[in-house]
């Protein structure tokens, strides 16, 4: 039972104030992600939960442990919580084995932990390499493997895939999020990348000015943001101005169905990109064609709806001809207009 | 000369070459002169020269004013650096510039300054006391820069593993300011090895002075040469050990790091100690010798004496010093690029001569061109020119790693370019590196020209009879005891070292706080 629960944390650096009040709740055994904008507070909530720094205000509790709260501050290295910093900051003076077995005591490191955590990541046969030595993704899976070996009963990773080139980023994630799982531990992932935090997560946090914003499953945030710059945060959102009257809107794209709970009258339609889709002769609204850029697994072209102008993401094998037909697939999120 | 491109990663052109040859003529000078000497002595020679108690005396006293002076002043800079850099010190920006301002004063003022109080400051335990607080800020800013690059991360994951604040220090951050802490001190030994104004002040019988009084008081070349063998043997190895300290492998950085501002450490009711300690340090360090030379400069005052003769003294310095830096530089330029722009062996033979150079006591190299001088080129002996040229040896490595700061800077592709547009590689060399090479010309043109106003050892053996500086008149007076008439010049030439110590310091500590 390793459940973290965050309750009201506020934290300054001298007059600025970093979080206002963050209430946010791990359940044992899930991975979250934290997904933000840089200097929307992520990192620092993450610090505070390691307890690198302590708070102004609030408790963090871990399991039935409280670690931070008005006159308690359990040292970070009294936590036992797992930290892989961006990049993995590995020892560059230790071995691969040297660094997986820093956080042990000497009885642990007899008891073939280190070697049990240097296994489990794939990192066997290279215990006596250094740390450049490796590769970037080595590396990382060391840091890893360093932040495991403890058992901790949580493990907090602040942006470890930044340092990574794109095409390793996708699959060394994968791999750190499949050990994670594999080992049972309960984990934070800070992030500002979205395909990163929904491919990763069971729930993401997404966090803005200091406060936690949306708190939910991935495909829920994705479809369901709570206004047009969550929306924004957590993928490609097209918004156009509309008209609701019970559970759909009236658009420059034809009338489309909204989410359940939608308000009613002038709101901001937000759609997918995906959602936009060719349709025949007839049918949906026309639109002419601007622009058209090839992207492989699709091509995106630049429409103008009179005198709104999108850009739709169609399939590589539609044809794209001077003027489309284009419809909506699937609901949309109606926010009210300010 | 069209190899200049094509060959770069094997000899540089011809031109380079035999610029760079000068120095390493140079330098080889005293490490022939004393191989020679030991030569014509021959081994029954040596022996009878050196093995008696009086040389293992010198070994003795050299070695525990080098090993003591080292280890006492590495703990006080490690632990002087740990208090500005991780600490909630009040007041850090200041302290650090008080633990630096030591510096400004050269060894043999302070020695000068602290001996004048009485006579326990004098002889082994005074020179042990004295020089160790001189030598605190030559560990304190390499390690202060190597805390402030290292990525607080580290610090940070370590804690997260269970280690507290002191395992974390010695497990994690000294492994890795290790190579700082361990090439400052290292170059500490050296200047121990090779000090000489001070101990000759102290009464300290050591190879240095010893050689000093066998040239001077007992005119006997041979017997001098041989001890500066000795000392060579002492100091080369520390020099090589210190080089090889530098360069080990560095990958300290294995990735950017974090931009993440250090969060200081409380010192809680540990606070009056440690601003005790920063006061007591600065009062040793600095207080004591300053206050003191304030004192003499009255008294000398007040007994008329010295003040008119401080002017005269101040031109012949700065005569002596400006050529003087302007060759060293002019000297240098080719060994740095050398190194940057080619490989190969001979670019490495040239990045390594100033490590050469740091093995050689300025006594043993003024008294090489000395003895060469008389022996081969009478009309050199006491000519201004004998004297610039032994300050390029002492020199070189001062001027080089100044230009090579920018050379580092300096694209290769640079020349490249003005190739592609038609220049020819000794006009791209003119039009694109050299004016990119020109901060750190005149940094290295400044900063020897100040350290050249406080040479003593070399200006005192080879300067023209009658021609006076600030340090050898300073020299003069303290000789006869004449504290107040030698204090005027030692206040010039603290005045003077302000300047470069300044600059060096602000660089050092200025280095990472862009971050």
């Amino acid at each position: 039972m390793t459940e973290l629960r965050v309750e009201k944390i506020r934290k300054s650096h001298g007059s600025n104030a970093v979080l206002h009040g963050v209430d946010l709740t791990v359940p044992s055994g899930a991975i979250v992600a934290l997904l933000g904008a840089s200097g929307c507070g992520k990192t620092t909530l993450l610090r505070l939960i390691a307890g690198f720094e302590a708070a102004n205000a609030g408790t963090i509790t871990l399991g039935t442990r409280q670690l931070e709260a008005p006159g308690v501050h359990i040292p970070a290295e009294q936590r036992r919580i797992g930290y892989v910093p961006q990049e993995g900051t590995l020892f560059p003076h230790l071995s691969v084995a040297d660094n997986v077995a820093f956080g042990l005591t000497r009885a642990e490191r007899r008891d073939g932990r280190a070697a049990e955590a240097i296994r489990l990541t794939g990192l066997a046969g290279l215990e006596q390499r250094f740390p450049h030595q490796i590769s970037g993704g080595q590396q990382q899976r060391t840091a890893l493997a360093r932040a495991l070996a403890p058992g901790p009963g949580l493990i907090l990773l602040d942006e470890p895939f930044n340092a990574l080139e794109l095409g390793l980023r996708r699959s060394v994630c994968a791999d750190v999020v499949a050990l994670l799982r594999a080992s049972g531990a309960t984990a934070i992932l800070v992030t500002h990348d979205p395909d990163e935090a929904f491919a990763s997560a069971d729930l993401v946090a997404v966090m803005r000015r200091g406060l936690v914003v949306q708190y939910a499953a991935p495909a829920a945030l994705y479809r369901h943001p709570v206004d047009a710059e969550v929306a924004r945060l957590t993928g490609d959102a097209i918004l156009l101005d509309g008209v609701a009257t019970d559970g759909s809107a009236e658009t420059p794209l034809g009338t489309v169905a909204l989410q359940p709970g939608a308000p009613e009258g002038a709101v901001q339609v937000m759609l997918r990109p995906e959602q936009i889709v060719l349709t025949e002769a007839g049918q949906g609204v026309a639109a002419r064609t601007l622009s058209s850029v090839f992207r492989g697994d699709h091509a995106l072209v630049g429409v103008a709806l009179g005198e709104i102008r999108l850009d739709v993401r169609l399939s590589a094998f539609d044809e794209v001809a001077e003027t489309l037909r284009l419809r909506v697939n699937g609901p949309g999120m109606a926010f009210p207009i300010p | 000369m069209t190899a200049w491109l094509r060959r770069r990663q094997g000899l540089p052109p011809a031109w380079l070459i035999l610029a760079s040859l000068i120095p390493f003529a140079l330098v080889a000078l005293p490490i022939l002169y004393v191989a020679v000497q030991g030569y014509e002595a021959g081994i029954a020679g040596i022996l009878s020269n050196l093995i008696r108690p009086y040389t293992l005396n010198l070994l003795l006293n050299t070695l525990t004013i080098a090993v003591s002076v080292t280890i006492l002043a590495g703990l006080i800079a490690v632990a002087a650096a740990w208090g500005t850099e991780r600490c909630d010190l009040p007041g850090r920006r200041w302290w650090r510039l008080s633990v630096a301002l030591p510096l400004a004063i050269p060894a043999y003022v302070s020695s000068f300054a602290w001996s004048s109080l009485g006579p326990w400051f004098q002889e082994i335990q005074g020179a042990i006391l004295i020089l160790t607080f001189y030598s605190v800020p030559l560990v304190y800013l390499p390690v202060v820069a190597a805390l402030r690059s290292l990525d607080p991360n580290f610090e940070d994951v370590a804690r997260s593993l269970g280690h507290g604040r002191w395992r974390t220090f010695h497990r994690v951050v000294l492994p890795q300011i290790a190579p700082a802490l361990g090439g400052s001190a290292l170059l500490v030994a050296a200047h121990m090895l090779a000090e000489f104004g001070a101990l000759s002040f102290l009464r300290v019988e050591t190879f240095t002075t010893a050689i000093f009084d066998q040239y001077t008081a007992e005119f006997n070349n041979q017997a001098a040469a041989l001890l500066s063998g000795v000392l060579m043997l002492i100091c080369l190895p520390v020099a090589f050990a210190e080089a090889k300290m530098r360069n080990r492998r560095r990958v300290a950085r294995i990735a950017r790091g974090s931009a993440r501002a250090i969060v200081p450490i409380a010192l809680g009711r540990l606070m009056p100690l440690v601003v005790l300690g920063f006061v007591a340090l600065t009062i040793l360090s600095f207080g004591v010798p300053a206050v003191t030379l304030c004192f003499w400069v009255v008294e000398g005052h007040s007994a008329g004496q010295g003040l008119d003769r401080v002017l005269p003294a101040l031109m012949n310095s700065v005569g002596y010093a400006l050529p003087g830096a302007a060759l060293t530089t002019l000297a240098a330029i080719p060994l740095v690029i050398a190194t940057t722009h080619f490989r190969g062996r001979f670019a490495m033979l040239c990045d390594r001569l100033p490590y050469v150079v740091h093995g050689l006591p300025g006594i043993v190299v003024a008294l090489a061109a000395v003895a060469v001088a008389i022996t081969f080129v009478p009309a050199a002996y006491q000519t201004t020119g004998l004297v610039l040229m032994v300050y390029v040896v002492l020199f070189l490595p001062l001027a080089q790693s100044s230009v090579r700061a920018s050379a580092e800077l300096v694209p290769r592709e640079l020349s490249d370019v003005a190739r592609s547009l038609g220049k020819s590689p000794f006009q791209a060399f003119l039009l694109t590196t050299l004016p990119n090479l020109l901060p750190g010309i005149g940094a290295a043109l400044a900063l020897t020209a100040l350290q050249l106003m406080r040479e003593l050892t070399a200006t005192l053996l080879l300067a023209p009879a009658g021609v006076v500086t600030l340090a050898t008149e300073f020299w003069n007076y303290t000789s006869d005891r004449a504290y107040g008439a030698a204090a005027p010049f030692a206040a010039m030439l603290v005045l003077i070292s302000g300047v470069p110590v300044y600059i060096f310091t602000m660089r050092t500590l200025r280095l990472n706080d862009a971050r």
